[in-house]
């Protein structure tokens, strides 16, 4: 990957008339239709996937994708489903990249950062480099969020790192080789469950579900064959996209 | 008045003892102390290695924030930090070379060439406060106490950061004597407290802490003022295994400077975080009547 071609590629056609980048696959040329996605372009190049695919839908952090552009030494990401590719890229995908997780019994520990800095000692090896901010694909404040950890503020921390999608990229560019996305999670536990106020309407819904006021539908669904299944699925009634805020469905058995 | 402040992650954590009385004391003075809405670690320890441009992000990064909120000033009350951030600082402004490939690394930042004053907490009550107003603002003058000011190394190390000249110190002198409370210099005071020793090399760290405490008792101290959380560490918190090793040696309780301050201006224990002190230093307090009184 360091012998990046520095040509771009010339324009040519399909035979349907549109028009040709090349891309490079792990080293390997491939000429693609313009405006594909990194992934459907992998999948036109002959790649099937089996892993590293994930939702298609730029949430899942499966996909997760490390490129560079010809004359520029800068180290860009993305996701494959989103991204779309560009004449000259050089890319590999990273499904998946090692990254220590601890193992914690959440409810047994209290909200001290401590039990965080326990678990994970490496953080304080931050050397505030940035790395991880920049290669960020939802442009998450890595090392804000890292930062505030330090100091404490887990709601900060909480805050900071929300959209994380996981996708690990941070950890392959830490220098102070920690799993940054599993630390944020662990703050984030501590946070929902110890810091920030319980919610009345999820102890309400916790409490239904077991006195058993769902437990009825559940049994119906599991008795279902897969055609009575998939026709219940398919005559499900939707919430129209702008219902009002009391808006109910007309068949409400179960509610 | 508002000043930038950098408070730092052991002041957020562990020295939340030494963060709270001084923010709560600094208010009573009419000064809000406003902490940077960005910040990472300092970096902790300045590098000694000449190449290593690394470990400058973090303390210039920090500077940065500073400029970002409009402002040419830093508030540090932490020794090590105001160490750390004031000798980056300094290399920011003098080694054109360094700054250059600092700013050019740091591509996502605006370009920073030491344009923050970096202030200790120390200073800035004596210059930006005085001890006339600070001394008229006392509620409980610690009468009686007296207190053996530890500067350790990152006050004074090097001559280029030094907040005073080591051989002429005057500022915890002079806080202690505005508090109302008698100074007792002693010849440790400026003596390094082991520093990270004490985990690498536990015996050594012991043994230097035993000297310095040795030090202050035999002059008289009943207390020990610091402004760093590793030698209030080292000196506080680890002194239990002094005691145990030299029976000669009494207990003496360790502050942070913020706390006596904030004591003196009548703010009581609550801002204090007292608990995480080690033993001893509560009932300093009420043994001299310096918290019923407030």
């Amino acid at each position: 990957m360091n012998t990046t071609d520095t040509t771009k590629g010339e324009s040519r056609e399909t035979t349907s008339g549109k028009e040709l980048v090349s891309i490079f696959v792990m080293g390997k040329k491939y000429e693609i239709p313009k405006n594909l996605t990194i992934m459907k372009a992998m999948e036109y190049a002959g790649y099937k996937y089996i892993r590293g695919c994930g939702c298609r839908g730029g949430i899942c952090g499966a996909c997760g994708t490390v490129y560079r552009k010809p004359g520029d030494y800068h180290i860009y990401v993305g996701l494959a489903c989103q991204t779309v590719v560009e004449d000259g890229m050089y890319l590999t995908q990273l499904p998946f990249f090692p990254a220590n997780r601890a193992t914690y019994n959440l409810e047994a520990m209290g909200s001290d950062p401590e039990e965080v800095y326990k678990k994970y000692p490496e953080l304080f090896r931050c050397v505030a480099c940035n790395a991880c901010t920049k290669v960020c694909p939802m442009d998450i404040s890595v090392m804000d969020y890292i930062s505030a950890i330090k100091q404490g503020d887990f709601e900060k921390a909480t805050e900071l790192s929300f959209d994380c999608i996981q996708c690990g990229l941070c950890t392959v560019r830490c220098m102070g080789e920690m799993s940054q996305y599993h630390i944020a999670q662990m703050v984030r536990r501590i946070t929902g469950s110890k810091i920030k106020p319980e919610s009345s309407h999820l102890k309400t819904m916790v409490d239904n579900i077991k006195t058993g006021r769902y437990t009825r539908a559940i049994t119906d669904i599991k008795s279902m064959s897969e055609d009575q299944l998939r026709k219940v699925y398919q005559a499900r009634e939707m919430e129209p996209s702008e219902a009002p805020e009391d808006w109910k469905p007309a068949d409400n058995t179960y509610l | 008045m508002k000043i930038s402040y950098y408070p730092g992650c052991t002041l957020k954590t562990k020295a939340k003892n030494m963060d709270c009385p001084g923010v709560a004391a600094l208010n009573a003075l009419g000064v809000e102390l406003v902490e940077l809405p960005r910040w990472n670690c300092c970096g902790a320890v300045f590098s000694l290695a000449d190449d290593d441009l690394l470990h400058l992000l973090a303390p210039v990064r920090d500077l940065i924030r500073v400029v970002e909120q409009g402002d040419n000033k830093l508030v540090v009350a932490c020794s090590m930090c105001y160490n750390t951030l004031a000798r980056a600082n300094l290399l920011m402004r003098e080694n054109s070379e360094k700054r250059h490939t600092i700013n050019t690394f740091m591509e996502e930042e605006r370009d920073y060439n030491g344009e923050v004053e970096v202030v200790h907490l120390l200073s800035f009550l004596r210059d930006e406060i005085g001890w006339e107003k600070i001394r008229e603002s006392i509620k409980v003058p610690l009468r009686g106490l007296k207190i053996a000011p530890y500067y350790g190394c990152t006050l004074l190390r090097p001559q280029s950061v030094a907040i005073e000249p080591p051989e002429k110190r005057t500022l915890f002198k002079n806080l202690i004597e505005t508090m109302g409370a008698t100074v007792v210099d002693f010849p440790a005071s400026t003596d390094c407290c082991s520093s990270y020793q004490i985990l690498s090399n536990p015996d050594v760290g012991i043994e230097t802490v035993s000297k310095i405490l040795e030090s202050a008792e035999s002059w008289g101290a009943e207390a020990i003022v610091t402004s760093c959380p590793l030698c209030e560490y080292n000196l506080g918190k680890r002194q239990e295994d002094a005691l145990r090793k030299h029976d000669k040696l009494k207990a003496l309780p360790t502050f942070y400077f913020t706390q006596l301050l904030a004591i003196a201006l009548g703010l009581g224990a609550e801002v204090c975080n007292f608990e995480l002190n080690h033993n001893g230093v509560i009932r300093l307090m009420e043994s001299k009547k310096f918290l019923t009184a407030a």
